[in-house]
């Protein structure tokens, strides 16, 4: 009883909220709406080169990939972004986009190089990396200064988890006195307190602070995360841009003898001015400490590689080596330096209302039917369960009201939109819902088959209901996390609903069947079995002995059975065993007699 | 109906009426072999008609239309190729975007007239070009790595529940076999797949493994204490679990099929709501393979994995030899005949409630108790 009060305070609060939203916020009274139903903004960006050259397909599908980053990161809105003859990008936003969003989408994406200043850990409480503090402690083995003929650097990358350190401990630190006024870029100077403060707070671990497309001021120091919020970055001031980059590629590492190994680099071809300016920094960082001995590549405010620099590169040909580096990301990353390597800027072609691909009328028939469907369920369930069947139906009433409010919470809380496949979610989770009281129920069945009273009956059967229900709802909830850490765009808005309902399934069936079914089973109506109740012992027992109190037995009135004594149930006195025997005798003699007395009395076959 | 139903399921539980169904599981096995095998001809021989979102495809823009009515672009489309999904948009206030999935260019001269034709627009108000797919290669790599740690999680979440990895194993093959059939079935109907079909997919992912476990739940219910008695045999108690899951496993698939089916067959073909036909197709055959391999794939193949277990296929011999000795009736086959699985095979019985105890007579109705 009284969780079914807490139930229904949760349930009013929850409304509560939203209607306040309402009058306070911008929150609306029903679930926003993804672009597939609803429609929203479509714009069309041409990516443009400053050169006047034309655009490659990978650059396009680097853009693409950028977008989604940005777009995905800002939430579940499920934005759908393509290509559109070999030369535009589609962007496609549910809704009326903020400014906020708009620019985001329009901003030209930038690559620059800025000398490390230090790394940590990706969350926002972890202690911070002082120079001293980065330890060199995983340093690789592989991957050092090889004596190389022709005189390329090689560098280790470190935006994989476990690296920031390099083969080459260099132990002279040359930059132990801190002077006022940064002179280099990697000076320490930079590291004031309110940088670190703002390093500190940085958590690289919440995708919104890994959407990228930071506008970052080139002569001011940054704090970045790479990709996958595995690391975080304090970076100085840009040294070099992405058009000082002539090319980028990847391929198999050069041995000593001009052997080729099986290791994966990326190539780096740096242009005349950028040849100058990257010798500068190398020969800088060649002594320092790690982490000054880093530079971190930094596309679309976010730091797609920190090599650490193993020799002056003076010739403007560098490699990037080392480690984890494999063919595919190898190939992403040598894309990646190419694309930044452009100066590219998007110019905004278009920018138009677009309706829903979903028709009205096609969702609207799609509803019908739905509907339809959840018709034909509630004329099932009580054709199934009789009266019982009411409580499956007022139960999925609960689990819809529940899931209803919570994805309009949702959507205004976190910008969800519901799409298409969200609706499928729904539509299946009726069945996954409506599973966990039947399971329930036929449980409470099984036990009243037993003989058991119905209160009893209640109790015994949500115990062994229940374990089943967790396990079930739990692989289904496993699922929907893994495909909503993993998964992008449609995936994700699926994994969330699938998510959201299987918790409020769990919800409703511990906070309201279980309960309602408690108290119903006080009322005469299903404590006494009447025959619509769906619980009617009369109708559910067939076999066995039932006890059915007061010192009284029930015995199946079934034409021809032998005695059954029930291996587990109570012994039948001397006397019923004489009685059911001559019954069976009465009987048709055409069954094999098991003979009463003897332990295998079980075998009573039809 | 309904009390017919009833005792049907009174009948399953207290074992009087019993399917053999891994008894017979061979004959299962080679069935759902069969259909795989027709899954993997159709996939192979017709293989799958990816949709706009994987493959890029055709847009068309018409300009200046006065009647802005969806039902006339998707009508030109499907009059030209019918195995087209169109997708189409109002753009701004007086324009229709229509995309559709790989046409040759002759279906995009043609269906550049259709639309022409049908919004009573010039031709050159129609404009065509190519877009490149929006669910692009990353997002369907993320999915499938997203689905395999899937897999190997639940592997070991089922390994820990229910102590046994055979389970796990069955279980992640009845979802293979479930996939496959969906996806063949796709195969031979012909239908695009779009991501909301695919996203029906990964929803059949979750309803298999849902039932499955519900199902090994009742089986590892029934046969916790298999070890301590000697009536019956490790086979034959998983079977009484799966004749008592039944009747649910019914109930559940109606309920869950119903709202699909209705959307299917009722939504699709004779409202015509299109967009919504693929999606229902892979929930509606998935969930019937769903059901159907927990009970006759995922269940069988795990007893016929255990059997194999040393101390289960003693216990079973153990068991029928005791049969014997008792002179219990053995059919030709050698399988015991007329062995009834009781309802509750072990357990002692447990409190009934307070109300089943002896009571003075009189006073109030038993099942009344106005405190």
């Amino acid at each position: 009883m009284r969780t079914l009060v807490v139930l229904a305070i949760a349930i009013a609060a929850l409304f509560g909220t939203i209607v306040a939203g309402t009058q306070f916020s911008k929150a609306t009274l029903v679930p926003k709406l993804a672009l597939d139903l609803e429609g929203g903004t479509q714009i069309i960006l041409t990516p443009v080169l400053d050169t006047g050259a034309t655009v490659s397909d990978t650059t396009i599908t680097e853009a693409i990939r950028i977008m989604r980053q940005r777009v995905d990161s800002s939430g579940v809105s499920e934005a759908q972004i393509t290509s559109q003859g070999g030369r535009n990008i589609v962007v496609g936003i549910p809704g009326k986009p903020d400014q906020a969003t708009l620019d985001l989408v329009r901003k030209s994406a930038q690559m620059r190089f800025r000398a490390v200043l230090g790394v940590a850990a990706p969350d926002a409480k972890s202690t911070t990396a002082t120079p001293s503090a980065s330890a060199t402690a995983t340093a690789k083995p592989s991957a050092g200064a090889t004596p190389t003929a022709k005189p390329s650097a090689v560098a280790t990358p470190t935006a994989s988890p476990s690296a920031v350190a390099t083969p080459t401990a260099a132990p002279t630190t040359q930059s132990t006195d801190l002077p006022a006024k940064p002179t280099s870029a990697s000076d320490p100077a930079y590291l004031t307190p309110g940088l670190m403060a703002v390093f500190d707070g940085l958590d690289c671990t919440k995708p919104e602070n890994r959407r990228g497309g930071g506008a970052d001021d080139p002569a001011r120091p940054l704090v970045a995360c790479d990709p996958t919020g595995t690391q975080k970055f304090l970076l100085g001031p840009v040294e070099l841009e992405g058009k000082d980059l002539s090319s980028a590629d990847s391929g198999l590492k050069m041995g000593p003898n001009g052997v080729v190994t099986n290791e994966w680099v990326v190539n780096l071809q740096f242009t005349g001015a950028g040849a100058k300016k990257f010798g500068a920094i190398t020969t800088r960082m060649k002594p320092a400490t790690p982490p000054f001995n880093q530079f971190g590549i930094v596309l679309d405010g976010l730091v797609i590689s920190a090599p650490a620099v193993n020799d002056p590169i003076l010739n403007g040909q560098a490699e990037i080596s080392g480690g984890n580096i494999t063919r595919t990301s190898a190939a992403t990353l040598a894309n990646q330096l190419s694309f930044g390597a452009l100066p590219l800027t998007f110019s905004v072609q278009s920018e138009e209302q677009i309706s829903a691909t979903l028709g009205a009328e096609q969702l609207q028939r799609g509803l019908l039917a739905g509907l339809i469907g959840l018709v034909l369920v509630v004329i099932y369930s009580m054709l199934q369960y009789r009266t019982l069947g009411l409580v499956t139906v007022a139960s999925l009433v609960i689990a819809g009201t529940i899931t209803y409010g919570l994805i309009t919470l949702l959507s205004w809380t976190q910008g969800y939109r519901l799409s298409l496949p969200g609706v499928a979610g729904i539509i299946v989770s009726i069945g996954i819902t409506a599973d966990s009281f039947i399971v329930f129920f036929e449980r409470v069945r099984d036990e009243l088959r037993e003989g058991r009273t119905l209160l009893a009956a209640i109790e015994q059967g949500w115990e062994r209901a229940r374990r089943t229900i967790l396990a079930a709802d739990g692989v289904n909830f496993l699922a929907a996390v893994v495909l909503y850490f993993l998964g992008v765009g449609g995936v994700r808005g699926f994994a969330y609903t699938l998510g959201l309902t299987t918790i409020v399934d769990l919800v409703v069936v511990f906070t309201f069947t279980h309960p309602v079914l408690r108290l119903l089973a006080r009322t005469p109506f299903f404590a006494e079995g009447h025959k619509f109740s769906g619980l009617d012992p009369n109708q559910l027992v067939s076999a066995g002995a039932r006890y059915r109190g007061r010192g009284q037995v029930a015995r199946p009135a079934l034409a021809g059975a032998a005695p059954q004594v029930a291996d587990d149930g109570p012994r039948l006195t001397i006397a019923e065993r004489r009685a059911a025997a001559a019954r069976a005798q009465a009987a048709a003699d055409g069954n094999d007699a098991a003979d009463a007395g003897s332990a295998s009395s079980k075998g009573s076959d039809n | 109906m309904a009390a017919g139903f009833a005792q049907w399921g009174n009948d399953l539980y207290s074992g009087k009426r019993s399917y053999n169904i891994v008894g017979h599981r061979n004959r299962w096995f080679l069935f759902s072999g069969a259909l795989v095998a027709l899954a993997v001809t159709f996939l192979l021989a017709r293989g799958l008609n990816s949709g706009i979102e994987f493959r890029g495809g055709s847009q068309f823009l018409v300009s200046n239309v006065s009647n802005t009515s969806q039902q006339i672009a998707t009508d030109a489309v499907i009059g030209v190729e019918r195995a087209a999904v169109p997708l189409v948009s109002l753009v701004g206030g007086n324009s229709v975007r229509v995309q559709a999935g790989d046409l040759t260019a002759d279906q995009v001269t043609a269906v550049r007239s259709a639309l022409a034709s049908g919004y009573g627009v010039a031709t050159s108000d129609v404009t065509s070009t190519f877009i490149g797919p929006s669910w692009g290669a990353d997002v369907t790599q993320k999915a499938l790595r997203g689905l395999v740690i899937f897999l190997v999680l639940v592997a070991i979440v089922m390994t820990l529940y229910f102590r046994d990895w055979r389970m796990a194993v069955a279980a992640l093959v009845a979802l293979g076999h479930d996939l496959i059939l969906t996806v063949g079935v796709y195969a031979a109907v012909g239908f695009e797949v779009t991501p909301a079909g695919v996203i029906g997919l990964l929803t059949i992912l979750g309803y298999s493994i849902y039932d499955t476990v519900v199902v090994f739940d009742k089986v590892r219910e029934n046969t916790a204490g298999v070890a301590d008695q000697k009536r019956h045999t490790y086979a034959e108690l998983a079977n009484l679990a799966l004749n008592q899951t039944l009747v649910r496993s019914i109930n559940t698939s109606v309920v869950a099929l119903l709202p699909v089916a209705a959307i299917l067959f009722i939504g699709s073909f004779l409202l015509g709501a299109g967009t919504l036909r693929d999606i229902a197709l892979a929930l509606f055959v998935g969930m019937i393979a769903g059901t159907f391999s927990s009970i006759f794939i995922a269940t069988p193949l795990q007893v016929a994995l255990r059997a194999r277990e040393r101390g289960i296929a003693e216990h079973t011999t153990a068991v029928l030899q005791r049969r014997v000795a008792a002179g219990v009736a053995v059919t030709a086959s050698g399988v015991p005949a007329a062995i009834t699985v009781s309802a509750a095979p072990l357990h002692a019985g447990g409190h009934l409630g307070t109300a089943a105890q002896p009571k003075r007579k009189k006073r109030r109705s038993p099942g009344n108790p106005k405190r």
